[in-house]
C-alpha cells in the first residue's frame, strides 16, 4: 500500500463572470453568470514512504489545488484520496497532525510574534511533548541557521530568514509528509540552496516523504528523483526525473564563431536558432547528426573561431513541453 | 489536560497579544466616556421631562445611570461584526493554515475570538469602573454613577451571568465569523447584524424601556444574555427564580448557537475554495 495513493480525483471551482463596463455591472445585478472551472479533471499518482517527489506545471495547471486536497484542506468533488490509510478531508484532525505544509506565498507564523512563541504556539496546538519539542526545535534552528533570528518578530525577518523559520515551523511536530509549495518563491540564491539542503536532509536522513511544487527547475534539478507534470488539471508526464531530460533534452546546442559574416547554412536535421553577426546558433538531434560530425563538416567548409557545445535551458525546455500539450495557461 | 492544551495556547497567545494595544485601551475608554456622559444626560432629560412616566418606569434614573455606564464599561463584549483576525484570514487565504491544525476549526476561533473580546473589555471596564464608579462619588457626583449591585446575591448571579455573556458572545460572533467565512468578505454580515447587537442586547436603550408588549420577547431573543440580563441580575431586577430563568435562557442560547454555528461552520469548510497561490 503506498503512503499517497491519488485515484481519479477531479475538482471544480465556480467562477462569477460580468461583460465588463457599467452594462455588464447592471446586467451582474439581475442575472448572475456564473462559469465552471476544471481544476483537476482526472488525476492519478501513488507515492511511497521516503521519495521525494517535484510536482511542476504551469501556473493554473492545478498543482496547489492537489496539495491543498491531499493536505485535507479542500473535499475532492470525485475520485480516491489516501495518505497513511487515511481519506484528509474526512479524517482531518488524525491527517494532519502526521504531515507539514509550507505555503510559499502566505505565512502561518504569527507575524507579531517573535519567531521562538511562533514555534511554542505550534508546539502546543499539535500537542508535542516539551522533551521533544525542544530537541527538536534545537535541532531545526541549527539546521536552518535560525539562532539570530529567533528573538525577531516575523515582520522584521528578510524573505530567506521567513521560509527558513516557516519550514522550521512545519516540522515541529515531526510529520512523516512534507508538503512544499513553491518554497523557494522570491528567495535569493544563497536561501534557496538553504531551502534546497534542508529539504534533501530531511529527505535522505529522517526519511520524511517530500512532494513539492516549484517553477524553478533547478529545485526539481537539485532535489527531485521523480517528476509529474501537470497540465489543464491532468498529469501529462510522470517519470523519472532523468527520463524526463533525456526526453525532451535529446536536442543539443552549438554556438559557432566564424572568422567572417556567419554564412547561410543549409544542412539536414540542423536548425539555425539565431544569427547575430559572425556568430550562428544551431540545434540538433546528436542522434541524426552526431556532434563530431557536424562539427568537422563546419570546419570544412568555413573557417571556425571558437565552438561550443551545449544544452538547452531546462526552463526553456519545460515551457516546450507545455506548449507541446497546450498546457500553457490560456 | 492535553486535549485542551492547543485552545489554552490559542487563548492564552490572544489575550496577552491584544493586551500590548494599550493606547487602543485609552482611546477606547475616552470614547466610552464620552458616549456614556451623552447618553446619561439624554436619559436624565428624559426622566426630567416627564415625572409621571418616570415613575412608572420599571427602573430609577439611577439604576438607568448604572446600566448605561456598565454597557459602556462592557462594550468590548459586544463586538459589532466579525473577528477581524478571521475576516483577515479568509481574505489572504491563511484559513488554509488554520485548517492544517490538528484542532477543531470553530473551537479555534471560538477561544479566539473569546480571547480577544475579554482582552479588550478587561482594561476599557477596569478604566471606567475606576471613573464612574469611585472618581465620580469622589468628586461628588453621586447620581451620575455607576452605583453598587443591588446586593450579595445579585453580584453572585451577575458574576455567573457575565461568565455565560462571554460565552454567547463568542457564538454569536461564530456566526458572524461563518458567515464571513461563506461570504469571503466581512462587509455584509457586519452591516446586517451590527444595528442588531446594538438595539437587542441594550446597548442602545435599557431592554426594560422599551413598550411593555415587547418585553417577553425582548428577553427571550439571544441577544439579551450579552449584556441586559447580567445587568438586570446586577440590578436586582431578575432576583430568586427569575435570576435562575435569566441564566438559564443565556444557557440555551449558548447552546442552541454551538450546536448551529459547528453545522454550518462544517459546511462551509466542505465547500471551501482558497484560490491563487
Amino acid at each position: 500500500m503506498p503512503q499517497i495513493l491519488v485515484e481519479d480525483l477531479a475538482k471544480t471551482y465556480r467562477v462569477a463572470e460580468r461583460d465588463p463596463g457599467l452594462m455588464g455591472a447592471v446586467k451582474g445585478l439581475v442575472h448572475r453568470r456564473h462559469r465552471t472551472v476544471e481544476a483537476l479533471r482526472d488525476v492519478s499518482f501513488s507515492l511511497e514512504a521516503g521519495e521525494l517527489l517535484g510536482f511542476i506545471g504551469p501556473n493554473g495547471a492545478g498543482k496547489s489545488t492537489t496539495i491543498k486536497i491531499l493536505s485535507g484542506i479542500l473535499k475532492p468533488d470525485a475520485g480516491v484520496v489516501q495518505v497513511n490509510g487515511r481519506v484528509p478531508f474526512t479524517d482531518r484532525i488524525a491527517h494532519v497532525s502526521k504531515i507539514g505544509v509550507v505555503f510559499g506565498q502566505r505565512t502561518q507564523l504569527w507575524w507579531d510574534l517573535p519567531v521562538s512563541e511562533g514555534f511554542d504556539l505550534l508546539a502546543d496546538i499539535y500537542r508535542v511533548e516539551p522533551a521533544r519539542y525542544r530537541a527538536n526545535r534545537d535541532e531545526l534552528v541549527a539546521l536552518l541557521r535560525l539562532e539570530r533570528v529567533l528573538d525577531q518578530p516575523v515582520r522584521q525577518l528578510s524573505l530567506g530568514q521567513r521560509m527558513r523559520a516557516e519550514i522550521a515551523a512545519a516540522l515541529l511536530h515531526e510529520p512523516d509528509i512534507l508538503f512544499l509549495d513553491e518554497p523557494t518563491i522570491g528567495l535569493d540564491a544563497p536561501s534557496k540552496l538553504a531551502v534546497r539542503d534542508v529539504v534533501r536532509r530531511l529527505n535522505r536522513e529522517r526519511g520524511v516523504t517530500v512532494l513539492l511544487t516549484t517553477h524553478d527547475m533547478h529545485d526539481i534539478e537539485a532535489l527531485a528523483e521523480r517528476v509529474i507534470v501537470i497540465g489543464h488539471g491532468q498529469v501529462l508526464a510522470d517519470s523519472p526525473f532523468e527520463t524526463l531530460r533525456a526526453n525532451v533534452l535529446a536536442e543539443r546546442r552549438l554556438v559557432v564563431d566564424f572568422a567572417h559574416e556567419a554564412p547561410d547554412l543549409n544542412m539536414p536535421g540542423v536548425e539555425v536558432r539565431s544569427r547575430r553577426g559572425q556568430t550562428l546558433e544551431l540545434a540538433f538531434d546528436p542522434a541524426r547528426t552526431p556532434t563530431p560530425t557536424l562539427i568537422a563538416a563546419l570546419a570544412a567548409a568555413h573557417e571556425v573561431v571558437d565552438i561550443h557545445v551545449g544544452e538547452p535551458a531546462i526552463e526553456e525546455v519545460i515551457a516546450r513541453f507545455y506548449d507541446l500539450h497546450g498546457a500553457s495557461e490560456g | 489536560m492535553d486535549a485542551a492544551r492547543p485552545y489554552l495556547a490559542a487563548f492564552s497567545s490572544r489575550f496577552l497579544l491584544m493586551l500590548q494595544y494599550r493606547a487602543a485601551a485609552i482611546a477606547g475608554f475616552a470614547t466610552q466616556c464620552w458616549w456614556g456622559a451623552i447618553k446619561v444626560m439624554i436619559l436624565a432629560a428624559f426622566f426630567a421631562a416627564s415625572p409621571g412616566a418616570a415613575e412608572a418606569s420599571p427602573i430609577s434614573l439611577a439604576q438607568a445611570i448604572t446600566y448605561i455606564w456598565m454597557v459602556q464599561a462592557l462594550l468590548a463584549l459586544t463586538p459589532w461584526g466579525s473577528d477581524p483576525e478571521v475576516a483577515q484570514a479568509v481574505r489572504t487565504g491563511s484559513v488554509a493554515y488554520d485548517r492544517l491544525r490538528p484542532v477543531d476549526t470553530y473551537w479555534l476561533w471560538y477561544v479566539r475570538g473569546g480571547a480577544w473580546m475579554v482582552s479588550r473589555a478587561a482594561p476599557r471596564a477596569a478604566l471606567m469602573l475606576l471613573a464612574a464608579g469611585l472618581a465620580l462619588p469622589l468628586l461628588g457626583l453621586e447620581a451620575w454613577a455607576w452605583g453598587p449591585p443591588a446586593g450579595l446575591a445579585a453580584a453572585g448571579f451577575f458574576t455567573v451571568s457575565l461568565g455565560l455573556a462571554v460565552a454567547l458572545s463568542s457564538a454569536l460572533l461564530m456566526i458572524v465569523n461563518i458567515v464571513v467565512a461563506a461570504t469571503l468578505t466581512d462587509r455584509g454580515a457586519v452591516v446586517l447584524y451590527n444595528p442588531l447587537v446594538i438595539v437587542f442586547s441594550g446597548n442602545l436603550l435599557p431592554l426594560a424601556l422599551y413598550p411593555d408588549w415587547a418585553q417577553t420577547a425582548l428577553l427571550m431573543q439571544p441577544f439579551a444574555g450579552m449584556l441586559d440580563i447580567p445587568l438586570r441580575l446586577y440590578m436586582g431586577q431578575l432576583a430568586g427564580a427569575w435570576a435562575w430563568a435569566g441564566l438559564g435562557l443565556q444557557v440555551f442560547w449558548v447552546l442552541a448557537l454551538i450546536l448551529v454555528g459547528r453545522a454550518a461552520l462544517a459546511r462551509v469548510m466542505a465547500r471551501l475554495e482558497v484560490q491563487g497561490g
